[in-house]
This record gives C-alpha cells, sequence and structure tokens, in this order.
C-alpha cells in the first residue's frame, strides 16, 4: 500500500491514473443508480460495444479516437431508444444487435485503417496508466454535463424509472427522457472506457449502484454512496494491479464484484 | 360546445386492441361533483375506459373529452390510482417522495421541488390520514397504507377528477371501508370515478353507477336498477343497495 502511496506522489502517471478513477467515479456512480433502478444495465452494456465502431471509424479517418467514441456512443444510445420506441422491437434483440454489428464494424475499419496496426486491447479492456493530461480534461467536462443534467432533471428520470405510466399522465414526455437517459448513460460509458475498457464498462456501471442499493432507500442517497463505492474500488484496483503486477481495469472489476457479493450477503443477514 | 359542467364525455366511443371491440359504442356523462361507480366482471373494458378517458389509449371511433378538453389536455387536472401499480416494491423511494411525484407538470421543469410543492404533499398525507409514514420506504407499507398513498400522489395535484382503477384490491375488507368513507369525504369537493368489480359494496358509497360488460354498456344515466345489471351480467348478482 505504502508503495502505491508513494507511486501516486513520485509519478505522474500515476497522478493521473488516481485522478482518472476518482472523476470516472462521480459518473459512474450517479447513472449507475439510474441504470440500476431502470434496469437498463444492458442497454448500457449495448452501447459500451458499440463504441468499438465509433473508435475504428476514427482511427480510420486519422481523427481522434475518443470523439469517435462520444458520436458512437450517443448513435448506440438513440439508435436503440428510438428503434425500440417507434417500432416497439423487443430491446433485447435490438441490444443484440447493436452490440455485436457495433464491435463488427469497428474491427473492420481498424483492419483497414492505414499505418501501424492499432492495439485494440487498451480499448477493450481499458489503460489507465496512458491516460493523458488532456484525457482527464474531458473527463471534468463529461462529469460536469452529467451532473447538471442530473441536478437539473432528477424528477423526471426518476418518475420515469419509477412509474412510468403516472409520470406520463402529469405532463413529463417519457420517451424524450428514456432517450435522453440513454444519452447520459452513453457519456458515462465513454467517461469510463478510459479506464476499465468497453468491455468492463457495464461491470462499473452497475456494480457499485447495486451494491449501493442494497443500503440505502432513496435514490439520491444511491447515488452518493455508489460514487463512494466506485471511488473505492477503482482505488483499490488501481493499488492492487500496482502491488502485484495484474491488468487495472480487470482488477478493479474483480474489486467490484467482491463489493456486491459482499454487499448482497450483509443485505441478506440483516434481513434474514 | 359540451357544458362545462360535465367532467367527462364519451360520445359513441369504441375501442378495439387487435381483436374484436373491448369498447363498443359508449356513450356517457359525468357531471361535476359526482362520485361515479363503474361497474363490470373482469375482462368487460373498464381499465380501457379509463385510458380512454385519460388519454393512454386513442378511441378508434367516437370522442373523449374530459374537463371540456381532449383527455391528453385535461388529464393535468386529474388525479389517479393505478389498479395494480406497475413499480416494483423494492424500489428505493419512501412515500413522501412517491407522493411528491403527483406535482410534476406544476410549476418549473427543470430542478427540485418547490417548498410549496412539499408542503402540499405533506398536507395530501394528512389527507389519507398517514402523516407519520412520509419516511417510510414503499416497500415496508401494508396493503391499505400503500393504497392510500397512491391516493395521496392523485390528491397532491389539487385535481377536479379523481379516478381510482379499483382502489381496493389489494386490501382487506376494514381497509376497504376506511377507504370509501375517506372518498366520500373528499368527494364534496372533486368528482370521483371509481372503478369495482363489487357492486354491492360501492353502490352504498357512490351516487351513480355505470354498467360495462365488454361489448355492451348500460347507458348510465342515473335510473340504474339491480334488474339492468342483472341483465348486463346476464348472471345473478348480489342486490343493489342504492342510497339515494
Amino acid at each position: 500500500m505504502s508503495e502505491f502511496l508513494q507511486a501516486v506522489l513520485d509519478f505522474r502517471f500515476m497522478q493521473y491514473a488516481l485522478g482518472a478513477c476518482l472523476l470516472a467515479s462521480v459518473g459512474c456512480g450517479t447513472i449507475g443508480a439510474y441504470v440500476v433502478i431502470k434496469r437498463i444495465s444492458f442497454v448500457a452494456g449495448g452501447i459500451a460495444h458499440t463504441v468499438l465502431a465509433g473508435l475504428g471509424i476514427a482511427y480510420f479517418l486519422g481523427a481522434v479516437p475518443l470523439h469517435g467514441a462520444v458520436i458512437a456512443a450517443l448513435a448506440a444510445a438513440v439508435l436503440i431508444g428510438w428503434i425500440k420506441l417507434r417500432w416497439r422491437q423487443e430491446e433485447d434483440v435490438l441490444i443484440a444487435a447493436t452490440w455485436s454489428v457495433g464491435m463488427a464494424v469497428g474491427i473492420l475499419f481498424i483492419a483497414r485503417s492505414p499505418g501501424y496496426t492499432v492495439d485494440l486491447t487498451s480499448y477493450l479492456f481499458g489503460n489507465i496508466l496512458l491516460v493523458s493530461g488532456s484525457d482527464l480534461v474531458l473527463m471534468v467536462v463529461l462529469d460536469a454535463l452529467i451532473v447538471s443534467v442530473v441536478l437539473l432533471f432528477h424528477r423526471q428520470f426518476l418518475a420515469t424509472a419509477f412509474d412510468e405510466e403516472f409520470a406520463r399522465l402529469r405532463g413529463v414526455n417519457v420517451e424524450f427522457f428514456y432517450i435522453f437517459l440513454l444519452c447520459i448513460v452513453a457519456l458515462t460509458v465513454v467517461l469510463l472506457i478510459q479506464i476499465v475498457g468497453l468491455i468492463l464498462v457495464m461491470a462499473l456501471l452497475v456494480l457499485p449502484a447495486a451494491a449501493a442499493g442494497q443500503f440505502v432507500t432513496s435514490v439520491t442517497r444511491m447515488m452518493l454512496l455508489a460514487v463512494a463505492m466506485s471511488a473505492l474500488v477503482t482505488t483499490a484496483g488501481l493499488a492492487t494491479s500496482f502491488a502485484a503486477d495484474l491488468p487495472a481495469g480487470a482488477t478493479m472489476v474483480v474489486a467490484a464484484g467482491v463489493l456486491y457479493a459482499a454487499a448482497l450477503i450483509m443485505r441478506r443477514r440483516n434481513t434474514a | 360546445m359540451s357544458a362545462v359542467a360535465d367532467v367527462v364525455l364519451f360520445d359513441q366511443v369504441s375501442f378495439a386492441y387487435d381483436g374484436g371491440n373491448v369498447i363498443e359504442d359508449v356513450t356517457f356523462t359525468v357531471a361535476a361533483g359526482e362520485f361515479f361507480g363503474l361497474i363490470g366482471p373482469n375482462a368487460a373494458g373498464k381499465s380501457t375506459l379509463l385510458k380512454l378517458m385519460l388519454g393512454l389509449l386513442e378511441p378508434k371511433r367516437g370522442r373523449v373529452q374530459i374537463l371540456g378538453c381532449e383527455p391528453r389536455i385535461g388529464r393535468r387536472r386529474v388525479g389517479y390510482v393505478p389498479q395494480f401499480p406497475t413499480f416494483a416494491r423494492n424500489f428505493p423511494i419512501n412515500v413522501l417522495q412517491m407522493v411528491l411525484q403527483g406535482r410534476l407538470g406544476l410549476g418549473r421543469t427543470a430542478g427540485g421541488f418547490s417548498a410549496e410543492d412539499r408542503t402540499r404533499a405533506a398536507k395530501a398525507l394528512r389527507a389519507v390520514e398517514i402523516e407519520q409514514l412520509g419516511g417510510t420506504p414503499i416497500g415496508e407499507l401494508s396493503g391499505g397504507q400503500l393504497q392510500r398513498a397512491l391516493i395521496a400522489r392523485a390528491l397532491v395535484c389539487d385535481p377536479e377528477l379523481l379516478i381510482l382503477d379499483e382502489p381496493t384490491a389489494n386490501v382487506d375488507v376494514r381497509a376497504e371501508e376506511d377507504i370509501f368513507a375517506l372518498l366520500r369525504g373528499h368527494s364534496e369537493r372533486m368528482t370521483i370515478i371509481v372503478v369495482s368489480h363489487d357492486i354491492a359494496f360501492i353502490s352504498g358509497y357512490v351516487d351513480r353507477v355505470g354498467c360495462l360488460n365488454r361489448t355492451l354498456v348500460c347507458h348510465a344515466t342515473g335510473e340504474i336498477t339491480g334488474r339492468t345489471i342483472e341483465e348486463l351480467y346476464g348472471a345473478p348478482v348480489r342486490r343493489i343497495l342504492h342510497s339515494h
């Protein structure tokens, strides 16, 4: 542990890595709570995997990969939400389609990209030690956007997640807020891809919030506790991976899984 | 131009899902201040009729108005208590937060609930006599308490029309009587439409009964007798007691 602290003090890349963990926790805790209560974890997973298409196309065109990621994530969110609402298609099939086709498109574009072959693994599994100063700036911007949207429209998101029919009767445009929420989830996915990679995003989005949900009776508290829990598992994962020389993203996800399992067991003991 | 006194107006309304008509040629009105009971056997189309009233479904034929406007417009001034709450009972929310959702659509769109909203919510909880339960998670409520909380959520927007779909389906007889007594009290200040399958029970409380059975509709104009309802049901039913 002290080695980890020393490394954070000594090395710029470790400071950036820790900063990225904490910044990602803000977004993933707050939006993770919505994902859990609205039961859209697999929509979030579908959006995350579609991001590879955006990364691939950006590479092919020589653009900034993360910009491609933002566009692909938003496009996937609108596509899934819109087709589900307008064409009344089954959500699981839509998710399977965007999930797999999105990844395939990404792989095709990367294969045809000129120049050196891109190392896919850092996008698939994340590479937190490569986080740059400009990445951190983007993360701050995304966090600010996510938190402002939550502060402004929490009532609508909550009402839509809780009782859609009643929300509609009260004049809430539930279709709009569903797609809006998916877009915010998409931005959160991009925020997290830096940390754990697109394959493992779902774990960080869902597990801390689901663990927090075992202990609280209000969504606001669920968000705050989920932010704290994400900060805990990402930091603990980073420290462990540093000490044991393991991949950081995977270690964090295992830490999140342990936290969730512990929360479930504690909850069962308390209610039994 | 329909008279303002008609809170609900159905004019030759038919509605079908994929198959045959669920609602056929329904014409009736509910006047301001009425306590109106809508009855009929299971699968008679009662919930469908309410959804038409609330603008959640569009009629295939005919015209529906509530409070003098299209349902989609008028429903803002309606309080609604659903039959089966569609939310999960373990949803992390307490009674006060749930009741506050009835204030959506009033006041500003962005930001949190105002002090006014909170005052009204506290008042609504008092009106259904569960003011002590504001901080209780909804998962810990009994059936009767949850029903009262749902009525509070419907009352908190100060509705001109209160619509309840089988409000006592999930509560015991004692709670059922309490809830109807409560509604009777409120019926002096607003129009109330309550759906029930229990004719004998609700006819002791409501002013007027409309009877619906699949495609056939009783024109509930105040002359409902026990015999009419027996004809509609096509089976013996308990006697209807009319309090008026």
